[in-house]
């Protein structure tokens, strides 16, 4: 378990203030937040290439603060990936192995294994500058992978690659986590982190605002900042998935209804979102042409700078942003029973991996 | 100086056409008329002295121990200019400049204090039982002296061009600063330390007045041709002087050739 302690760092321009989580073994830890709030300088401050000002860094109860980067058994994929230029495929691979002086049989072994693995045997013999994105991204990942780190830190990987890229490289991060690799990944892209996450961290101008369970942030922002950054609040785990003919998909919520939306690709798992000002309240069930209608109470009501929000129990937690014309229309109090409508097309589905 | 074809020729290139040739043609010209005013014969006779032979030989080979001997401390100093910030920066880096900008008989005569019986580093060796005035280490420090700003500049550029990413890449891959050092940042700096070098060796084989005031003998091959041209005047100078320049464009344009097939 790697416990991040209070890390404080002060630059002139920009400082990093008493960061406090925990990260256990084989979790995937996703730091969310716009460019400039510290994201990378923690990563770094993490590997050991910059030193906090104060606070400790533990990993399985021994103090790392100070240790050596090379000494923490720790692997960093950096956004422009860091390739040796001057090197080949498999010196770059082999880079870790070989500064620690281990056998030149197994530094080919271990190689040539990650080398099959991320397929890029056929590229061994190549100079990196001749590779394509994708490979490159492999060839970075197998190099950072040799030295089998037992935390891989992850700077913005998959913000400079296409979209079929993408959805490649999510999946070799998500293999890497179930073989027991801890993964911390930092990123502006809250996608990304509701397709990878076991669980998420928000960070805005060097604090890290709030940590925990990814629907939980999601659902349950503790502060403006959390809620905009994330965007939607209505945010539903959704398994089971069944596509039509026509494009739309259904899929089954937690309480076991079922939430229609459209969809390119199906997958078995995943979460759907919608926005709150995508959600039209009715007292009366009958004048809903929106394919999903939700039938709960109203738990909460309270102002926002443009209107009000309305939070519904429907099994599962749903808000709505009303103006206050339609609260007088609708004449509405904490307690009573609505229907909450949303069309199809308003709602999202983000893919688990 | 042809840019996107012939329809673009103006007075503005023929201009430039003309102020380059005047240049070129003031360098090679006193060159080539050397190689005119000197009959084939005496330049056979040249190079056939010994005397000649010895002293280009000498200018060669402490040119290339100097080049050779100071990078070791050199190349470092480079590195630490190019990657760390602290106070005094800028005046080092005056410093290092400091021996383009002094007039070399200046360094001579400072070097000579120095390293004179009397002078700080003179009596260190003297205590040894070692005298350094007229030695090829007394050469060596003229020549040095003169040239390190090529090779601590060059490799300066080089270092800067390295990415620091790659080299924190490296120790957060288990390298020691050391190993990164050697892997990376000196594999990737190493065309313009070559450079460096080439340039330092170049610039320590000419050098003239420093090494003159230091060491008069052994005669290094600027003091030679000097020594001939006081003695004997421009007619007996002419042909070891046209050697030299044969030998040092050969060496130059070798070290360069193989430098940039790297």
């Amino acid at each position: 378990m790697l416990v991040v302690d209070q890390i404080s760092k002060h630059l002139p321009t920009f400082s990093l203030s008493e960061v406090t989580f925990k990260v256990s073994h084989a979790d995937y830890l996703m730091l969310l937040g716009p460019s400039g709030s510290g994201k990378s300088l923690l990563l770094q401050i993490i590997s050991g290439l910059v030193k906090p000002d104060s606070g400790w860094l533990l990993f399985d109860g021994n103090d790392i603060t100070y240790a050596p980067a090379g000494n923490r058994n720790l692997g960093i994929l950096f956004q422009d990936l860091a390739l040796f230029p001057h090197l080949n495929v498999f010196d770059n691979i082999a880079f870790s192995l070989k500064v620690k002086k281990q056998s030149g049989s197994i530094v080919r072994q271990t190689v040539n294994e990650l080398a099959a693995q991320f397929s890029i045997s056929h590229l061994l013999k190549q100079n990196v500058a001749s590779l394509s994105g994708g490979e490159k991204q492999r060839v970075a990942l197998a190099r950072t992978l040799a030295s089998k780190p037992s935390i891989l830190l992850l700077d913005e990987p998959l913000s400079a690659v296409d979209a079929q890229l993408h959805l490649d490289i999510m999946g070799m991060l998500r293999r890497i986590n179930r073989h027991g690799t801890t993964i911390i990944h930092v990123t502006h892209n809250y996608e990304e982190a509701i397709s990878l996450a076991s669980r998420v961290g928000v960070l805005n101008q060097g604090q890290l605002l709030q940590v925990g369970d990814p629907v939980e942030v999601f659902q349950n922002p503790r502060s403006e900042f959390v809620a905009k950054f994330t965007g939607a609040k209505n945010f539903l785990r959704v398994k089971g998935l069944s596509a039509t003919s026509n494009g739309l998909v259904y899929a089954e919520l937690p309480t076991g209804k079922t939430v229609a939306f459209y969809a390119d690709t199906i997958f078995p798992h995943g979460f759907v979102c919608f926005p709150e000002d995508g959600v039209v309240l009715s007292t009366q069930v009958e004048n809903q042409s929106a394919l999903n209608v939700f039938r709960g109470h109203i738990i909460d009501i309270f102002a926002q700078r443009f209107g009000y929000e309305v939070v519904i129990d429907c099994g599962f937690k749903i808000s709505a942003l009303i103006t206050r014309e339609s609260l007088e229309k609708l004449n509405i109090s904490a307690g009573i029973e609505i229907f909450a409508a949303v069309k199809a097309n308003a709602v999202r589905f983000i893919p688990e991996i | 100086m042809i840019k996107q074809g012939v329809n673009n020729f103006s007075t503005f290139h023929l201009v430039l056409t003309l102020l380059g040739a005047f240049i070129l043609l003031f360098i090679v010209a006193p060159l080539l008329g050397m190689i005119i005013d000197t009959p084939f014969k005496t330049f056979i006779a040249t190079a056939t002295d010994s005397q000649v032979l010895k002293s280009i030989w000498l200018s060669i080979w402490v040119a290339m121990a100097t080049s050779l001997l100071f990078a070791i401390p050199a190349i470092p100093l480079a590195y630490v200019l190019a990657r760390y910030n602290f106070p005094l920066k800028n005046l080092i880096n005056g410093i290092i400049d400091l021996p383009v900008v002094i007039p070399h008989s200046v360094v001579g005569i400072a070097l000579l204090g120095f390293i004179a019986g009397d002078g700080l580093l003179g009596k260190t060796f003297e205590a040894f039982g070692v005298k350094l005035l007229g030695t090829p280490f007394a050469i060596a420090l003229a020549m040095a002296f003169v040239s390190l700003p090529f090779l601590i500049n060059s490799a300066r550029d080089g270092f800067l061009q390295v990415p620091e990413r790659l080299e924190q890449a490296a120790l957060v891959l288990g390298a020691s600063p050391f190993q990164v050092f050697f892997t990376i940042s000196l594999p990737l700096a190493w065309r313009n330390i070559v450079t460096g070098l080439v340039m330092m060796f170049a610039r320590g084989m000419s050098e003239f007045g420093a090494v003159v005031i230091i060491a008069y003998h052994p005669m290094v091959a600027s003091v030679m041709i000097y020594d001939r041209f006081t003695a004997f005047g421009l007619k007996y100078a002419q042909p070891a002087a046209l050697l030299f320049l044969s030998v040092s464009l050969v060496v130059f344009i070798s070290l360069r050739f193989f430098s940039q097939k790297r």
